[in-house]
């Protein structure tokens, strides 16, 4: 199970999400869909609308490692999921 | 006695300001919808629903609605994507009449919602019209993008409604987006265009009656008596050509106010004197209105979506600045008051009246 840690922008988006979450995915991709199916309108708020890429102020991290849609994921894996520093 | 919402969409956040039918003594809620950046938000008096058009940085567009004036909020962005790779930057603008909530997109589009903003689906691009073959390249789009920049929907046929794209000009629609004819002729352009029926920057349409409208236009101000076909500019006797903001007096449709602005880069009230300017005879006389406004440094901005009219029998009109506060007249633009002082920079405001 990847170990999941999201951006606190998210969670008073969707009732009952919570910062950490435990994810059984084989890629991040894999982890958003996972995330999108019990909190629908997740994955708008972390890709491009209708487009398969992670919004540009939105990072992810896979062991530290800056990472895509398509990396993959361990079995324990932490992931990081960054509010990038923008806006003012 | 009557409840007096006004809706201020600000870079942080939506806010609802709340009085009575004498619109003197004002409370404030709010930020609502997370804190992101609310680009428009108004009242949908069918279903009693605010909704208000919001695009994070970081999370990305969705529609915001609360059923009960704001106490509580959801979100959706179901259905708010182009399918054919274009890329959806931003929600601009919301028009909510007849059941159905518009809502305007940078890249240019009109999206739909049938079922209370749950869902939404794309009604038109305008593709194929003069323009529109450059105004999907971010380097062709004024500063903002935000876009289709204004709708207006017609109160009686929910298949007639006029859409702005900003500084490319006007559309209007007979047939809920099919098609599209640009009704700008007799705008000014200072500028080189490309296209003879486009070209123009059209900052805000406001509408009197079935045929007359007005509007604030980079380059003056402008009125049609034939619903669109044919513009004729208004603007001698005002202070500046430029502007965005304006309102219509919903009871005489020879009265409209604008707030001139330098038209250079700081866009803000001349000489620091707050006002705005109306017109009772169609635009052929302007009058300065500043009882209330500031007259010394008051280097107010305001923008497109930023000034409204209420619906009373004596009408109020409301204004909110980029520097966060909100002037309202209750008696036709006698006099102003200011009603919020300290909100973040201001991108819209629409009042609405509740039995």
């Amino acid at each position: 199970m990847a170990d999941v840690h999201l951006p606190r922008t998210l969670t008073p988006l969707f009732p009952d999400l919570p910062r950490r979450l435990d994810v059984d995915a084989a890629t991040v991709d894999d982890a958003i869909e996972h995330l999108e199916q019990r909190w629908p309108g997740l994955r708008d708020r972390l890709c491009e609308s209708g487009r398969p890429e992670i919004r540009p102020h939105i990072h992810f991290y896979v062991d530290r490692e800056r990472a895509a849609l398509d990396t993959p994921l361990a079995s324990a894996s932490r992931v990081d999921v960054i509010a990038a520093i923008s806006g003012g | 006695m009557s409840r007096t919402l006004v809706l201020i969409g600000t870079r942080k956040g939506c806010f609802v300001l709340e009085s009575d039918a004498d619109r003197r003594d004002w409370s404030v809620r709010g930020p609502f919808c997370e804190s992101w950046p609310v680009y428009h938000a108004v009242y949908d008096y069918e279903s009693g629903a605010i909704f208000a058009a919001a695009a994070s940085e970081w999370h990305g567009s969705a529609i915001w609605r609360s059923s009960d004036l704001g106490e509580n909020w959801t979100h959706s962005s179901e259905g708010l994507a182009y399918e054919d790779g274009r890329r959806f930057s931003k929600v601009s603008t919301l028009a909510s009449r007849h059941g159905r909530l518009l809502v305007g997109a940078e890249a240019p589009g009109i999206f739909e919602s049938r079922d209370g903003g749950e869902t939404f689906s794309l009604l038109t691009t305008l593709a194929g019209q003069p323009g529109s073959e450059g105004w999907d390249d971010p380097a062709n789009q004024p500063p903002g993008h935000l876009g289709i920049s204004g709708i207006e929907v017609h109160p009686d046929d929910e298949s007639r409604f006029w859409a702005i794209v900003q500084g490319v000009g006007l559309w209007e629609t007979a047939d809920s987006g099919a098609t599209w004819t640009p009704r700008n002729r007799g705008l000014r352009a200072d500028w080189p265009r490309e296209h003879e029926e486009v070209g123009f920057c059209v900052h805000k349409l406001v509408r009197a009656d079935d045929t007359r409208m007005f509007q604030q236009n980079h380059v003056g101000m402008h009125r049609t008596d034939d619903g669109g076909a044919t513009w004729t500019e208004i603007t001698e006797g005002l202070p500046s050509e430029f502007g965005f903001g304006a309102a219509v007096n919903p009871h005489d449709r020879d009265t409209f106010l604008v707030v001139p602005l330098d038209p250079g880069h700081g866009r803000t009230m001349p000489e620091g004197r707050a006002a705005v300017w109306m017109t009772r005879d169609a635009g052929s006389s302007w009058q300065r209105s500043d009882r209330g406004l500031p007259q010394s440094d008051a280097h107010l901005g305001v923008l497109r979506q930023a000034m409204c009219n209420d619906t009373y029998d004596v009408p109020g009109y409301y204004f909110g600045t980029s520097t966060g506060q909100i002037f309202a007249s209750a008696d036709d633009g006698g006099s102003w008051q200011e009603i919020a002082s300290y909100l973040p920079p201001i991108s819209s405001v629409h009042a609405a009246v509740i039995d």
